[in-house]
């Protein structure tokens, strides 16, 4: 111990912030309608300790999806001040609390209540471009060694969680009932450029139908969305190029 | 038996959901090859339906999110990985004082689709019955061994303790339930249990 007198540290106090929150119960509404609640949070607090407020001490219909509480789930992606985040990766200390802080679902994606769309479409996307290793031959008799170099051209991709943020961020998506995605065409990527995959060839005819990477407008929202900070916009461009270059 | 030992370190959860699963699996697809359909009882749903309909029309002043943070608190206070017997002992009063308190919760969503406010107070119920018994089963293994830390029993004590709990929830006749401890050997085969030196 030093002995240095210290000032009591003074207890953090709660400030009152506003959400203003995009409702919709499909038993009860016609349409969407915006809702506000003011509750008293840290500047540490995550949006998603503001919800889970919201709905324990005001309002038990508020709907949302979350799960892990930490980033990794994917389960709580939504649209905060007009972007795309995870409510568990957002704190209020980085959002402006001066106006009230705004909340919706996810766009692009059929709304199912509050916070929560449905999903399907997505990873109908998803299983489309077979995310899963694909080999020929005969099965080894010991693990399918890499190089570190080739485990690290596809490493970006392995971060992905699937929380969406990227497609219901990307114009295109919103607009194309189509289109397959950022999300997808990263999982793709991730597979594509595995030097232990050899289901390539199939992806890349896949994602070169009217429905795959052509329809990328280079926007970058997708990378700026992107919670775990993939550069997705990247990862589109690597498969583009690889159609246009492979023998 | 389990793959970890005595304490299951944070993310190591995918070696039980490999080992498990698979075991699971195996054995759910055996015993559905070899055993005929049982009869259903006249209402095989009816436990269930009753359960959500209790908690969708209860009208009591209790909320879900309240005595959700409570058992959090309590169980975080006392019943964490360095225990007493007397915290373990104020960790049971405050659940079983919790699971009473349950019985008035009620919900504010009243609707059939995506219902989260449902979903909550029906995972709060089993929480609590799954808090319960890990307070009994801490409470009766007077000893200390991987993430179960008494501060009144600090030794590891190989002899009265080297088994699994086996907890079982048993309903009484007037309607309550009540814990159940028995115990399982420890089937050693390759590692040998040791103590840890480090």
């Amino acid at each position: 111990m030093t002995a240095i007198a210290e000032a009591p540290i003074a207890a953090p106090v709660a400030t009152d912030v506003t959400f203003r929150v995009r409702r919709f119960l499909p038993e009860i509404d016609s349409e969407p309608h915006w809702e506000e609640y003011t509750v008293g949070l840290f500047p540490t607090d995550r949006v998603l300790t503001a919800l889970e407020k919201i709905k324990g001490e005001i309002d038990g219909t508020l709907s949302f999806r979350r799960s892990c509480g930490h980033g990794i789930c994917g389960s709580d992606a939504m649209r905060i001040n007009g972007r795309n985040r995870l409510a568990c990766k957002t704190l209020v200390k980085d959002l402006d609390i001066s106006k009230p802080i705004t909340v919706e679902a996810i766009k692009g994606l059929p709304l199912e209540k509050d916070l929560i769309v449905d999903m399907d479409p997505f990873f109908e996307a998803y299983r489309a471009v077979m995310p899963f290793l694909i080999t020929d031959g005969h099965e080894p008799s010991r693990e399918r060694l890499q190089s570190a170099e080739d485990r690290a051209r596809f490493d970006d991709g392995t971060k992905c969680i699937l929380c969406a943020c990227c497609t219901t961020s990307c114009p295109v998506y919103w607009t194309d009932g189509q289109y397959f995605g950022p999300a997808a065409i990263v999982a793709a990527n991730r597979f594509i450029f595995d030097s232990r995959d050899s289901g390539a060839e199939q992806r890349l005819e896949i994602l070169n139908e009217k429905e795959g990477v052509w329809r990328c407008r280079t926007t970058f929202n997708c990378t700026d969305a992107c919670p775990r900070g993939i550069e997705v916009t990247k990862a589109i461009q690597e498969v583009k190029r690889a159609l246009i270059f492979r023998r | 038996m389990s793959v970890h030992g005595a304490n299951r370190l944070g993310t190591n959860s995918l070696l039980d959901i490999n080992v498990f699963g698979r075991r699971a699996g195996i054995a759910a697809a055996e015993y559905a090859n070899n055993h005929d359909l049982v009869e259903l009882p006249a209402d095989p749903q009816g436990q269930t339906i009753a359960l959500v309909e209790q908690l969708r029309s209860s009208t009591g002043g209790e909320r879900v999110a309240t005595l959700r943070r409570a058992m959090q608190e309590t169980m975080d206070l006392n019943a964490q990985v360095y225990r007493t017997e007397a915290t373990l002992k104020q960790a049971l009063n405050d659940v079983q004082e919790l699971k009473r308190r349950f019985a008035n919760v009620s919900i504010q969503d009243k609707g059939v689709r995506y219902n989260t406010d449902l979903m909550e107070a029906i995972e709060l119920g089993f929480l609590l019955d799954l808090a319960e018994l890990v307070v009994v089963g801490a409470l009766e293994r007077k000893e200390s061994r991987g993430g179960h830390a008494r501060e009144d029993y600090p030794n590891r004590d190989d002899v009265n303790f080297m088994r699994h709990t086996m907890a079982y929830r048993r309903s009484e006749a007037d309607g309550s339930a009540s814990v159940r401890l028995d115990y399982k050997p420890v089937s050693v085969t390759r590692y040998q249990p040791m103590e840890r030196k480090y």
